[in-house]
């Protein structure tokens, strides 16, 4: 006897995927922010003259970078309440995911701090341009130009690796998947569906990101 | 309290164990199906190069959790009765020949077209053209970026834990249900998962200054 296809269970619930949905871009927003913080603050630290500063954040940036999300996020979730921090899931999912996010966000913004020429800042002084207007105008613009493409597809990574925040129960689309898969047991019809609306949200962050860039980056560059 | 002692330990070993047997299979796996993927990329036959294109689309915009889900009980589906093992291998070589597939597709892309012109004109054939010519080189220009895939492949096995199947972190979960000591196991989990990655990510950067050298 073959099996036969049943889409209907996802179809009925679908509002309820929707909603698991949003509830996706939400943490992975929180998260692009939140580690977009942590990247910029972290570049100061990670570029800093002293070492007691330095060298935590190498480490910080090395420890992330070389361990799963999984076990980040395991650790993050057993070791918040041993210093008495109680949390629910979904606070701890996006911690975790700005953690994450954070260590990938220094090392990129920094390369991009770094391709900016020393002789660009200098002549930037030399013609008469306030310190901050140097920063905004000879740094900071053409660095984020630099880092755009490497962070965005950061970001989508990031999107997509909410996902596995169903591992500590936060409420996100795989979670939600889950708990229908266990309700109707049409399993592969549940996940190929979920696998479709991730794949129209990293379509929708791509061309979003291409449409800002578009937008922000469309002056020549020499 | 429990304590982690060496049933524990080893316990975790085995674990580890499949978590390299399943990076090693999905790497060997992706390596052979990804030098497809990439030379359909760099095809002038338009529904190959768009179907390489497409596959490649769907593996990056989907998550790894998901596929590793689909292709799970999709088999199951098939009819076929295989093993977790095989289902969850099979799931990372598609996943790791579309990642593979697109890095050697950048690194066949910036061999310059004049080696290409040079192997027609001296009457090379397409196989020992890429096989002699472009391939070597674009490998040499790409292996920073496939080390760095390595990297994700191996931390990426977490993820069969998620669908049940027993590597590290499955195994780690369960001691850590065990023994009631999730941070201590956990951080052990994670120091192996670092000794496994870290000198991997350090050969590729080291590799990756190395290449931005003698490109100079």
């Amino acid at each position: 006897m073959g099996y036969v296809l049943d889409f209907g269970v996802v179809y009925e619930r679908l509002p309820e995927l929707l909603l698991a949905a949003l509830s996706t871009i939400g943490l992975a927003v929180a998260g692009m922010s939140l580690a977009t913080l942590i990247g910029v603050l972290g570049v100061l630290t990670r570029t800093s003259k002293s070492s007691l500063l330095r060298i935590p954040t190498i480490a910080f940036v090395e420890v992330i970078r070389n361990t799963p999300f999984l076990v980040q996020i395991f650790f993050i979730f057993f070791a918040l309440p041993q210093f008495g921090i109680r949390l629910n899931p979904t606070a701890t999912a996006i911690i975790a995911l700005a953690v994450n996010g954070g260590a990938y966000a220094i090392e990129i913004i920094r390369g991009g701090v770094e391709s900016i020429g020393k002789g660009q800042i200098e002549a930037g002084l030399a013609l008469g341009l306030h310190k901050a207007q140097v920063f905004r105008h000879i740094v900071l613009k053409p660095a984020f130009r630099a880092i755009y493409p490497s962070l965005t597809s950061q970001f989508i990574m990031l999107t997509l690796t909410t996902s596995v925040c169903t591992s500590i129960a936060a409420y996100e689309l795989t979670s939600v998947a889950q708990r229908i898969e266990s309700d109707t047991f049409r399993s592969f019809e549940v996940y190929f569906s979920i696998t479709l609306i991730y794949l129209a949200i990293s379509g929708l962050m791509m061309a979003l990101f291409s449409a800002i860039s578009k937008l922000l980056f469309s002056y020549p560059v020499r | 309290m429990a304590s982690i002692g060496v049933n524990e330990l080893l316990f975790l070993l085995q674990g580890l164990k499949w978590t390299i047997a399943l990076a090693a299979i999905g790497f060997a796996g992706g390596g052979l199906f990804g030098l497809g993927v990439a030379l359909s990329r760099v095809s002038t036959h338009a529904v190959l190069w768009r179907a390489g294109a497409a596959y490649i689309a769907v593996f990056q915009g989907t998550p790894l959790l998901m596929q590793l889900f689909v292709v799970y009980y999709g088999i199951g589906l098939l009819g076929v009765n295989v093993d977790a093992w095989i289902a969850v291998a099979i799931a990372f070589t598609l996943h790791a020949s579309a990642f593979l597939g697109e890095i050697w597709r950048g690194g066949i892309q910036s061999v310059p077209k004049g080696q290409t012109e040079a192997g027609k004109a001296l009457g090379l054939h397409y196989v020992s053209r890429m096989k002699d010519v472009i391939l070597p080189q674009a490998l040499k220009i790409s292996l920073p970026a496939t080390i760095g895939f390595l990297v994700q492949l191996v931390k990426g096995t977490s993820l069969a834990a998620i669908v049940g199947f027993v590597e590290l972190s499955r195994a780690g979960q369960i001691v850590s249900n065990q023994t009631f000591r999730p941070l201590m196991v956990f951080a052990i989990i994670g120091a192996i998962y670092f000794a496994l990655c870290w000198p991997l990510s350090l050969w590729g950067a080291s590799m990756e200054r190395r290449l931005a050298k003698s490109a100079r």
